[in-house]
């Protein structure tokens, strides 16, 4: 099942899973969703195999990932922060190069140029941290598609300047103020948008998360990450990395460059978790290290919950990780022994924002700050390089940075 | 038991109403009257709503309802208590309605026995849709409740028979690709796309999401074998009460003749 090769190793496209045939990674996944939505999620599905087939597909978003998103990506060796970590081969897959700012963008133009193919002229989407949002009011300018992106009212809070971003694409933001008044309820309100909508409206979802194919689909858009890097690594180091590390709120950049390197199983796989305030205070958003399987979202997978099966609230200082859920796709190679998840606090990750911008000059995302954080933590661990990747780059995080240390409102 | 009212019914020309309640709103101790109280005044079937954080199937008035009843304390094993004491007071059929996380939670095998035993005839599960889990749908089939299922006005006719097939008691037919919620107009095509649905099953049809008024459950009693009505009961509980509640039910049956 995980022996698939790219048809290319010099710029990957987007080839069909098998998991097309079940939806289910074991036995996290499905389709657990409204009747509403079954036909739009066959369309999906159908659209998408049609378009992995399509040489015409494949060569237009491998052109536009080339010269709208910019990859790839430089495979950066962080000699200074190798230093701190006493280890020589510390490597950044700088995914905070893509044009907006993070990954998000890999999937969006991919999505984006699935919803023109199903004629779909409506788009919405779910943001956390609005690097996703903004990624999908970025496709959406660029094909001039209709775009309402749902955001939790403590986000648009957190974020002041992602929301801005996204009016200024064109995007029309709604407030969300149920609930928690994050992620989560950012994601049911768009799921009941497109239960409403779903004749002319396609759903980007940001990440491996949601109903199949929703999960597949979105690590195969982002697997360009992997790909990329595994040749990456291998021209510069002759070998394969020792650990390959990533942040994992829903997961998608942690599952894009998981993809290339699962069939090497001397590879280790390790995803970090937001730990807020430590998992013992119960703020944290720790779904595979302390969660348990349940159904949100559309899918089975592990999650935050209470005895009686209600969802718990997620925390983290990191807007996109403050997630109860995970992709369940990581629920499996958690399962399975393929990959392993920790966790880091918010402290940590916000030592690591710090640490990173002063030695490497790279200020990252907060989520991304959690896998540097693993690695200043563990780093010294690894027998051999090591690749992290570095999902976002942090100047949407700067304001709230500063008035979590008390520096005051900068916007 | 749930298809024999409707059987009943038929022969009586009228078609049945079954007004659906979030257990635990307005308050944890409403159920077991509330419940009363809507058999007393018209209800010929009872959809009792087992609150859920995350009701993505619902629009603002029963996701408010939802997340009352579970600051209220509600839960999985207070909905089959409330549900039982009832049971021992009336015979109303009760479908049991709620999403797949809490049952899961619970142990579904363990939940479906407790569900039977605490008096539930139906169970509905707005989250399993046909074809997404065989082992989950097969244990509802194989349990003694009916297993009410859903069918869309995105669902096609050749689906719309296999979800009948593999349904019982009665198919819900939901009015409007979107959320629950009261709406000023029924949707238009309602007619013709109930007569699409009733002409190739042979399960009873009920209609929900929308139905808000005496007026419109009159016109759907027309044309479908049962009418559901949930957000526009749920509002008047929320801002009148039990007592306005039963006198807003007794309304809609008297619509239906």
């Amino acid at each position: 099942m995980w022996n698939r090769e790219p048809e290319s190793t010099d710029m990957p496209g987007v080839t069909e899973s098998t998991e097309a045939e079940s939806g289910r990674f074991g036995v996290f996944g499905g389709r657990y969703v409204p009747e509403t939505l079954m036909g739009a999620l066959d369309e999906v599905a159908e659209a998408y195999r049609a378009a992995s087939a399509d040489p015409v597909f494949q060569d237009e978003f491998r052109s536009l990932s080339t010269d709208f998103i910019g990859r790839p990506t430089p495979l950066y060796h962080a000699r200074r922060l190798g230093e701190v970590v006493g280890h020589s081969a510390i490597f950044l897959k700088r995914e905070d190069l893509n044009h907006t700012g993070a990954h998000k963008i890999n999937n969006t133009i991919g999505q984006a140029l699935l919803a023109l193919r199903m004629g779909k002229r409506r788009i919405i989407a779910e943001t956390g941290a609005g690097q996703h949002g903004v990624a999908t009011a970025t496709a959406c300018a660029l094909f001039d598609l209709d775009c309402v992106v749902y955001m939790g009212e403590e986000d648009i809070a957190r974020q002041a300047l992602n929301v801005y971003r996204m009016q200024l694409l064109g995007a029309e933001v709604r407030p969300v103020s149920s609930g928690t008044r994050t992620l989560k309820d950012a994601t049911n309100e768009a799921i009941r948008d497109w239960v409403t909508n779903v004749q002319d409206t396609h759903y980007i979802i940001g990440s491996v998360v949601g109903p199949d194919p929703f999960p597949r689909m979105v690590r195969d858009f982002q697997s360009v990450i992997g790909y990329e890097a595994r040749e990456q690594i291998l021209e510069r180091e002759g070998r394969l990395p020792a650990g390959v590390v990533a942040c994992v709120g829903g997961g998608s950049n942690a599952m894009g460059i998981f993809h290339a390197f699962v069939p090497d199983a001397e590879v280790q796989l390790v995803g970090v978790e937001a730990g807020g305030m430590g998992v013992e205070s119960g703020l944290h958003s720790a779904s595979l290290a302390v969660g348990s399987p349940g159904v949100l979202h559309g899918s089975h997978s592990y999650l935050l919950q209470d005895s009686d099966g209600q969802v718990a609230p997620a925390h983290s200082i990191s807007a996109g990780l403050d997630y109860p859920g995970v992709g369940p796709e990581h629920s499996f190679l958690q399962d399975s022994g393929r990959a392993r998840y920790t966790f880091v606090t918010d402290d940590e990750a916000l030592d690591a924002f710090h640490r990173l911008s002063e030695l490497e000059g790279i200020i990252p995302a907060l989520e991304s700050a959690h896998a540097i954080a693993h690695v200043l933590a563990e780093g010294r661990t690894y027998d051999g390089p090591v690749v992290v990747c570095l999902s976002g780059r942090g100047d949407k995080d700067v304001a709230h940075v500063a008035r979590t240390e008390g520096r005051g409102e900068l916007l | 038991m749930i298809e024999s009212v409707f059987t009943a019914l038929r022969s009586e020309g009228r078609a049945a109403l079954i007004p659906y309640v979030t257990a635990g709103h307005p308050h944890v101790d409403s159920t077991v009257p509330l419940l009363e109280a809507l058999a007393d005044r018209g209800a010929d079937v009872l959809e009792l709503g087992i609150p859920f954080s995350d009701p993505l199937a619902d629009g603002p008035t029963i996701q408010q309802s939802s997340f009352r009843a579970l600051a209220n304390g509600m839960s999985v094993a207070r909905v089959l208590e409330d549900l039982s004491r009832f049971r021992a007071r009336r015979d109303t059929p009760v479908v049991l309605f709620t999403y797949l996380n809490p049952v899961v939670r619970f142990g579904f095998e363990r939940f479906l026995a407790a569900a039977v035993d605490a008096g539930a005839n139906g169970l509905l599960l707005t989250d399993l849709p046909l074809g997404s889990d065989s082992a989950l749908e097969d244990a509802v089939a194989a349990s003694p409740l009916d297993f009410i299922r859903l069918v869309a006005p995105t669902t096609d006719t050749q689906r719309a028979q296999e979800v009948a097939r593999a349904g019982s008691g009665f198919l819900y037919y939901i009015s409007r690709t979107g959320v629950t919620g009261a709406q000023s107009e029924l949707p238009s095509g309602l007619e013709a796309e109930v007569r699409r649905i009733r002409e190739v099953v042979d399960l009873p049809v009920a209609v929900g999401f929308g139905i808000s008024t005496p007026e419109q459950a009159g016109r759907v009693g027309a044309i479908a074998d049962g009418v559901v009505v949930g957000s526009a009961l749920v509002r008047t509980l929320e801002q009148e009460g039990v007592e306005a509640g039963a006198a807003f039910i007794a309304s809609l049956r008297a619509a239906l003749g």
